[in-house]
């Protein structure tokens, strides 16, 4: 089976091989490949861990490849949302210059694959040299405009942060080999550590995948990498890369370390909901689209954090189907994410290919212009907005229910930690809300701000069957949690012994019922369906029976103010300007105010990151001031470097005897 | 049967008698204000002006535009099924517990802010940015309420939390005490009532539902201002349900429905009447106060909240 699941690999590998000028008519092979994969895995998420060594790698360390459950199920979303992607990567690499899109053609493959290896390296040195191929293919990806200074400067930032983490996981596992020397996995699993050790690999690797994930102090890169990355790549490194992290902070801290203590589980939840919170306040003032879009899956990872966080302070107390509860909802939000957050950026990649414009406040009106556009992002951002019956309530609706039973924690302290958790969580949920209205609503509504939008054309034939998949897997995640769950199942069994199975469909099909049918139930079909009925019922009878005259078309009322045009429409400035003000604190505002005898009056306000200046700046300051230290040791004198070489000897004999 | 009975009665009279309550609402300010005031029936006269008249549109006007008003009272009716008003067994409410609830209302609501950007007119954008700022303290705010509600009960249902509150011996509990005002503040504001929102005017500085809704007309507009009043008689039947559910119609107890009603329609008279006296008191705030106001409704309902788990009350 794995043999199987290498081939479609290989497809991939075949795909990048040909860089001609048909390269955009390679991406739907992709796509294959990646339908191929979603479904081997979706198959052997039933079946028991399949183990394979294979015969590279250096000598006597071999590559270890593992693929059960939790890997299958990331696979599934790896394989799902690329389908999406690469269908819209046909039409719209289509006008890249060729030789620049053989490249890219490449580097996107390469990605995927790397992406694929990550979920199932059973051994840390596979591991990393997946994750490292992943962080470099990305790199190269995010710097395909390399001429511009901002992306080459946004690249760099990437990288940095990405090796940054990538050491906190290297020694992440040299904590957890134990001093064996052996980084396979399934010795990692055996060994005991102590609970120092083990606490010391957790937050090792809390650190290091939350680099990769975007958590609170390290998250700057996302803000700035996703605007700079192509649509496409920006889609899948917030739809599935980030989640890469998810998985590898899953398997390290459940399945290798077994997810010992209850605070390891505390700092996930307080760090989630910090990430959450920060993440949707800054997208409420964001007037970029893309960087909006980054900092809500910075949001939407804090959501996914707090999930696992509640799983591993459950777990720790042997609360296993709580456990699985609160773990079911964070893994269900990273398949949603996976979906609309694609969605999203595939969309907001089309607007810019169409307006070259990408300041939320130069839009507007698109809706006309671009329906199936239009439809597809609406169906989006009322998934991202948690909102029913689209996939972004259910796991927020099962995340609440686990919240809801942590009167059942022993600890008093969790108890009264756990309600102000959930207010939080609730609050950062609503402002999602207010953040997709304003990016719809001055997108797509309204009338268009700039002369050239007129112009702007609907998606192509390639682009909108990738959006519509992309759709589509949100309606129907929806619609049918009871199976998607039947798929996390097994995953969850895995890492905490439990799963949601049985009790999950005790309702049958219709009903979603987690732990029983008189504590919740949720059935969005069946409300859906009458929200419909009622539609169809109401819209003929108004038209037909009640009132017979066709609608009139005329002027905008407006309460009668005569003058009206597009500059008197909220921007994005003006509409997040309430958030702006209400959570000042939080910001760093640089305002630059007209003078009242300006000729050419000029507004200017930017809201910067704090955390920028509180910690990154002065790291570097110590780094740099540490470099020039260390950089006073060097003169390019032999007989210095002698000098030294004789103290080290020195001080080692009177060491080390 | 008896169930799909009870459950499309009840349907029936929140959606048909809604108007009813607004009018009463309306009535009972008039007299404290010393006018003689239009008569309780007169939202339903509004309706039928509207229902004749032409349905105007802008040119700009998009299908979403056109769609919202009815997907708008869907979701009206569609709470209007689960929420215990008159009977506990209702055979709908199972397919969406307090959480969905509020997330219909979040996406009524959305609906409505989208449809106000949709014309692009400098009153239709202020109007969702105002609702949506109104919005994002008072979704949480209703959360916490129905989650000390349900942490007495154990449940997210709400048949389940009224029948166990029903079933409670009447002493004021604490936490439900919290979250009775908590509650009343957030009706205020997500029902465009003063001291938030004053749907009576036109004014630039006050609007925030009126200017949403400026662009609609004829029969758009009449679906709308329906619904808008299914939406307080339920926010108020919630109310009623949580914090006074003596008298509800149990499980099989179809005898009692009758009885029901009456008792229903006595405390809407005396919540109408108690909203009415809220709204002549006092005054409406600057729309910045509203954050404020809204905060303070969030922060009791947490406190409510814990409270519950300190002294379990």
């Amino acid at each position: 089976m794995v043999v199987g699941w290498w081939l479609v690999i290989g497809v991939a590998g075949l795909v990048v091989r040909s860089n001609a000028s048909l390269v955009a008519r390679l991406y739907p092979l992709g796509a294959l490949g990646s339908l191929a994969l979603s479904a081997t895995a979706l198959w052997s998420l039933q079946q028991p861990p399949n183990v394979a060594v294979l015969l590279l790698g250096l000598p006597d360390l071999p590559f270890h490849l593992r693929l059960d459950a939790l890997s299958a199920l990331f696979l599934v979303l790896l394989g799902a949302a690329s389908v999406g992607v690469s269908l819209f990567a046909a039409g719209y690499f289509r006008h890249e210059p060729s030789g620049a899109a053989g490249l890219l053609c490449l580097q996107y493959h390469i990605f995927l694959a790397a992406m694929a290896l990550v979920l199932v390296a059973d051994d840390a040195y596979m591991f990393m040299v997946a994750w490292e191929t992943m962080a470099l293919a990305s790199y190269f990806l995010v710097t395909t405009d390399h001429k511009v200074p901002t992306i080459r400067s946004a690249g760099f930032l990437y990288l940095l942060i990405a090796h940054v983490g990538a050491v906190g996981i290297l020694l992440c596992f040299g904590v957890m080999q134990g001093g064996h020397g052996d980084y396979t996995f399934a010795t990692m699993r055996q060994a005991h550590l102590s609970e120092n050790w083990a606490s010391a690999a957790f937050l090792l690797a809390l650190f290091g995948f939350g680099a990769k994930a975007g958590l609170l102090p390290v998250h700057t890169w996302l803000p700035e990498a996703h605007p700079a990355a192509p649509s496409p790549v920006s889609a899948i490194m917030s739809g599935v890369m980030l989640k890469t992290a998810v998985y590898g902070l899953l398997r390290v801290s459940f399945d290798l370390l077994d997810a010992q203590m209850w605070w390891w589980g505390v700092v996930l939840l307080t760090l989630g909901l910090l990430t959450a919170l920060f993440g949707v306040i800054f997208a409420a003032v964001q007037t970029d689209m893309k960087r909006l879009l980054a900092y809500s899956s910075i949001e939407n990872i804090g959501i996914v954090a707090v999930g696992i966080g509640l799983a591993m302070i459950f777990h720790a107390y042997h609360l296993n189907m709580l456990a699985a509860l609160a773990l079911t909802a964070a893994l269900y939000h990273c398949l949603n994410h996976a979906f609309f957050k694609s969605l999203l950026f595939l969309g907001t990649g089309h607007v810019l290919h169409a307006s070259g414009e990408r300041n939320l406040g130069k839009l507007g009106g698109l809706i006309h212009r671009m329906p199936w556009l239009s439809a597809m992002m609406l169906i989006g951002i009322l998934a991202i907005a948690a909102l029913p019956p689209f996939n972004g309530f259910v796991s927020e609706w099962l995340l609440l229910q686990a919240f809801l039973f942590s009167p059942s924690l022993p600890n008093s302290y969790l108890v009264m930690l756990v309600p102000v958790a959930a207010a939080a969580l609730v609050l950062a949920s609503a402002l999602a809300a207010y953040v997709m209205v304003k990016f719809y609503g001055v997108v797509f509504l309204g009338q268009p701000r700039e002369e050239k939008l007129k112009n702007a054309h609907d998606v192509g034939p390639w682009q909108r069957a990738g959006l519509l998949w992309l759709a589509f897997g949100c309606i129907a995640l929806g619609l049918l949690p009871i199976f998607v769950i039947s798929w996390i199942d097994p995953a969850t069994s895995l890492l905490v012994e439990q799963s949601l199975g049985n009790s999950a469909a005790h309702g049958g099909w219709l009903f979603l019922t987690p732990v029983s049918a008189e504590r919740a139930s949720y059935s969005p079909v069946l409300f859906v369906g009458v929200i419909i009925a009622i539609v169809l019922l109401a819209a003929p009878l108004m038209k037909y029976i009640v009132q017979r005259r066709e609608v009139r078309r005329g002027a905008a009322w407006d309460c009668g103010y005569p003058l009206q045009n597009a500059c008197m429409q909220d921007t994005a400035e003006g509409f997040g300007q309430p958030i702006k003000q209400i959570f000042e604190p939080f910001f760093r505002i640089e305002r630059h105010l007209p003078s009242a005898f300006d000729a050419q009056p000029h507004y200017h306000a930017k809201a910067q990151d704090r955390l920028w200046y509180w910690l990154y700046l002065p790291l570097a300051r110590v780094i740099d001031l540490g470099s020039l230290l260390v950089g006073k040791l060097q003169h390019g004198r032999i007989y210095l470097y002698l000098l030294y070489s004789f103290l080290t000897l020195l001080a080692l004999l009177m060491f080390v005897r | 049967m008896e169930f799909a009975l009870s459950q499309f009665f009840q349907v029936l009279i929140v959606v048909f008698a809604a108007p009813l309550l607004s009018g009463w609402v309306a009535q009972c300010r008039a007299w404290l204000q010393n006018r003689s005031g239009p008569g309780i029936a007169q939202p339903y006269r509004n309706l039928a002006k509207l229902l004749r008249k032409d349905t105007l549109l802008a040119h700009n006007a998009s299908p979403l535009f056109r769609g919202v008003p009815y997907i708008l009272l869907g979701c009206m009716v569609l709470v209007a099924g689960i929420v215990p008003v008159l009977a506990t067994d209702l055979p709908f409410a199972p397919a969406a517990d307090v959480i969905a609830l509020v997330g219909i209302l979040a996406l009524a609501r959305v609906f409505v802010a989208l449809a106000a950007m949709d014309i692009g007119t400098a009153f239709g954008s202020m109007g969702a940015r105002r609702e949506m700022l109104v919005a994002f303290l008072a979704e949480p705010a209703l959360l916490m309420v129905f989650f000390t509600a349900s942490l007495i009960s154990q449940s997210t249902s709400l048949t389940t939390i009224v029948e166990t509150l029903a079933h409670r011996e009447f002493v004021l509990y604490p936490s439900m005490a919290f979250a009775a005002v908590a509650f009343v503040m957030v009706l205020l504001a997500e029902n465009a009532r003063i001291p938030v929102d004053n749907p009576a005017t036109h004014l630039e500085l006050t609007m925030i539902h009126e200017a949403m809704i400026l662009e609609y007309s004829g029969r758009h507009l009449a679906l709308i201002e329906w619904a808008s009043s299914i939406k307080l008689m339920l926010y108020m039947s919630i109310g009623i349900a949580l914090f006074l559910p003596f008298g509800i119609a149990e499980a099989g107890n179809w005898a009692a429905i009758p009885l029901a009603v009456i008792v229903l329609a006595l405390k809407l008279m005396l919540a109408g009447a108690g909203l009415a006296l809220l709204e002549t008191l006092s005054a409406k705030m600057r729309i910045f106060r509203a954050p404020e106001f809204l905060g303070t409704a969030f922060l009791l309902a947490v406190l409510g909240m814990l409270i519950r788990f300190l002294l379990g009350g």
